[in-house]
């Protein structure tokens, strides 16, 4: 028999796996996958993304792809999306640098400069 | 559980079902894994999300893309284009749904913008065989709130002030019915949930049973806690194999959680539910009736009172719901009454499934504010009659209703203006018709409806609507007599007074109401032996055009009576004593020469 407590932490750890079907305020990390994307390794960087994400326990964040955004030279590109935030679009991503990411601009909302577009 | 970063919510709910949804499915998870994405993205099969006309349909999150009328060769697109590179396969989403290039949420789409779904919440949402979904999204938590902070007299005020009215058919308000029960003393009571839904078009009990169980499940369970019952009953037809089948699973998974059963959450109430399988007589949805099949008799109704609060199952205190009214309990009690009475009109409070059919673009379920006008659900949700063509009634309330007529479109829909117009609100199926509909006919076919479903017991319901019926019959081919109006409206009088139970005492509405906006129709068919609308066979006349005709004789030869004659190169002639009304010659004529009237 569960208790009241149990059917809590059942909620929360189930709703962070499924929030995606809902509508969605925080922060969204969006990975470019065109095939030029794909080419450069943006299906690394996405597994990562996830991976890091899962094992900070990071809440309120969700994971989206999307086509080419027509920067091919600089693939693989992640984009991040935060409320109240302009969006920032990070370039060349590599694991490492898009674990980075996470831990900094996701967990805590500090941009992490060196990677963006225009440093 | 594990994190994925998209989900695919595959529609299992009958319609899609019936239309490959299972393969579907297995091909997303077979074409996930050849493409290494099988960590990445899940596969959940739902209930039913409304838009079934456009079945089988896909929504795969986060972007919520909105796949329409998917076929299972078209999954490898969707996975390699949309779950492997991020594109958006344009050509299958679902046409409402794209503005530009922009995907629109669903709540933008107009099918879903003026829903608000407080019954179907979850239906399309959740894995309805994962009770940890439904936990996920406040599943459970009714329950929990009803047994810790409250006591059975502010369960019942909360419902009585919410304003919820048994959404069965006769909207009668429920908190009261709780109240009479809890006050009953007894060792042993019952709440029992109807799941038989009859009414020929309804089928939103069937969607909410499929796609979101435990919502029912947690509200008997409240409803036990608030009349002092111990034990329930789910009366489902057996008809219904996904519905059962779901909530079997969801019996067995809320056991297992200890949230049915003997001390439930540590708080000492017990309470277990137990299915029991109805064969599909529509009689046995009338309450009295659908009790004495769960005792394991006959379903036949018996006279009321004593009311089943009093004397129900077992000659114990009983409350008997309905599924969609049980659907709205939980979230009644979590939100709050005021919440629930925000919505809807004075006394007709929070929102009402609709299944669409007929004459309509959109056929499915939608949920609306009551209040809605029929314009609104036909025009604006409903995206319009096919072709373009004109509105002429809709019928509501099934059997036991009556047509809202093309004058009465804005009038709000709520119990007790429909039952003003002579229709009633019934369990909510509507049926639309457009100007190819006749009105004798459609009452006819309700009528051979209840003919067949009356359960014989008593004299007026067993004879009365067969005398009902012949007269109705003959009307449609042509042997309406002067007075055969009359008949019928002294025939309705005299069951509506006398029937036992509603099947009979409501038979005579759909007649009733259809006298009372389409009279003429009648009186065309009695008088001038014509349908206007061009549906009772008997009544039409095959003619060839003088202009069309070639003469070139292919009618006569295919006419099975020998009623067409002519000379070759001159324009042929029916013979009417003689044509059958076959619509051979017309279906064989190269010249589209033959037309009925
Ligand atoms: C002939 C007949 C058939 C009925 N069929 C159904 C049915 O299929 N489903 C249903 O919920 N109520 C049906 N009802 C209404 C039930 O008797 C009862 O009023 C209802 O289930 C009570 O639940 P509610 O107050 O939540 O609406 C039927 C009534 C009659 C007279
Ligand atoms: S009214 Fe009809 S269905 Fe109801 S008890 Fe009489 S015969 Fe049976
Ligand atoms: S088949 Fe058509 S065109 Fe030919 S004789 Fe008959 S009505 Fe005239
Ligand atoms: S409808 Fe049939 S019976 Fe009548 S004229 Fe045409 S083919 Fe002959
Ligand atoms: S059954 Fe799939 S949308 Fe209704």
């Amino acid at each position: 028999m569960k208790t009241i407590q149990e059917l809590e932490e059942i909620r929360k750890r189930t709703f962070e796996t499924i929030k995606v079907r809902r509508e969605h305020s925080g922060t969204r990390i969006v990975v470019a996958m065109g095939t030029c994307g794909i080419k450069a390794g943006a299906r690394d960087v996405m597994v990562s993304i996830m991976e890091t994400v899962a094992e900070d326990n990071l809440t309120d964040v969700v994971i989206a792809q999307t086509g080419c955004t027509g920067n091919c030279d600089m693939e693989p590109i992640v984009e991040v999306y935060r409320p109240g935030q302009d969006k920032v679009t990070y370039v060349k991503m590599t694991p490492e640098k898009v674990a980075k990411i996470v831990k900094e601009h996701l967990a805590k909302g500090k941009v992490v400069s060196e990677y963006t577009m225009n440093s | 559980m594990k994190m994925y970063r998209s989900h695919i919510m595959v529609c299992k709910g009958t319609g899609c079902n019936s239309s490959s949804s299972e393969l579907i499915a297995q091909n997303f998870e077979k074409e996930l894994k050849e493409n290494g994405l099988e960590n990445e993205v899940i596969v959940e099969r739902t209930g039913c999300f409304g838009l079934c006309a456009l079945g089988p349909v896909v929504i795969v999150y986060p972007e919520a893309a909105f796949y329409s009328q998917i076929k299972p060769e078209d999954v490898h697109e969707i996975v390699t284009e949309h779950l492997l590179k991020g594109r958006v396969v344009k050509r299958l989403l679902y046409h409402e749904s794209i503005d530009g290039d922009r995907l629109k949420p669903l709540d933008e789409v107009p099918f879903y913008q003026k829903q608000v779904r407080i019954a179907l919440r979850n239906c399309g949402v959740i894995n309805p065989e994962n009770i940890d979904e439904y936990i996920a999204f406040d599943g459970y938590k009714a329950l929990t709130k009803a047994l810790t902070e409250m006591n059975s007299e502010q369960v019942i005020d909360t419902i009585k002030r919410s304003g919820l009215r048994g959404r069965g058919g006769a909207g009668f308000p429920t908190g009261n019915k709780w109240e009479f029960a809890a006050k009953v003393k007894d060792d042993q009571k019952y709440v029992c949930c109807n799941a038989d839904e009859g009414d020929p078009g309804a089928f939103m009990d069937r969607s909410v049973l499929e796609g979101d169980p435990h919502a029912v499940l947690e509200a008997m369970a409240i409803a036990g806690f608030a009349i002092g019952a111990s034990q329930g009953y789910i009366y489902v037809r057996a008809e219904y194999p996904i519905a059962v089948k779901r909530l079997t699973i969801a019996i067995g998974q809320a056991r297992q959680y200890g949230l049915l059963g003997k001390n439930i959450l540590g708080t000492g109430f017990d309470f277990d539910i137990e299915l029991r399988l109805g064969a599909g007589a529509f009689v046995c949805g009338e309450e009295t009736a659908l009790m004495r099949s769960i005792e394991g008799k006959r379903g036949m109704p018996t006279p009321r009172p004593p009311f089943p609060a009093v004397k129900g199952l077992f000659a114990k205190p009983t409350i008997l719901n309905n599924v969609e009214t049980l659907a709205n309990v939980c979230q009644i009690i979590l939100k709050g009454a005021e919440w629930f009475s925000s919505m809807g009109t004075e006394k007709s409070k929070g929102t009402k499934v609709f299944a669409l059919g007929g004459k309509i673009n959109n056929t499915g379920l939608v949920e609306v504010p009551m209040g809605t006008t029929m314009r609104e659900i036909i025009y604006d949700i409903g995206g319009g009659i096919p072709n373009g063509r004109p509105y002429k009634a809709a019928q509501t309330g099934g059997p036991s209703g009556g047509c809202i007529p093309a004058s009465e479109i804005d009038v709000p829909i709520d119990y007790d203006n429909l039952i003003a117009l002579g229709s009633m609100m019934g369990s909510g199926g509507l049926i639309v018709m457009d100007d190819t509909t006749c009105m004798v006919d459609i009452s006819r076919f309700f009528l051979d409806f209840t003919v067949d479903e009356s359960c014989g017991k008593c004299t007026p319901c067993r004879e009365g609507t067969k005398r009902m019926l012949e007269i109705l019959e003959r009307i449609c081919e042509g042997k309406g007599e002067e007075g055969d109006i009359e008949k019928l409206e002294s025939l309705a009088r005299s069951i509506k007074d006398t029937a036992l139970c509603g099947l009979g005492q409501t038979a005579p509405n759909p007649i009733l109401s259809t006298l009372k906006y389409f009279r003429d129709e009648y009186e065309a068919h009695i008088r001038d032996k014509k349908c206007p609308a061009g549906v009772c066979q008997a009544l039409l006349e095959y003619k060839i055009s003088d202009e069309k005709c070639k003469g070139c004789g292919i009618c006569a030869k295919n006419c099975p009576a020998s009623a067409i004659s002519g000379k070759p190169k001159e324009t042929y002639l029916i013979d009417q004593a003689k044509c059958i009304k076959c619509g051979v010659c017309m279906s064989k004529c190269p010249f589209k020469a033959i037309a009925k009237e």
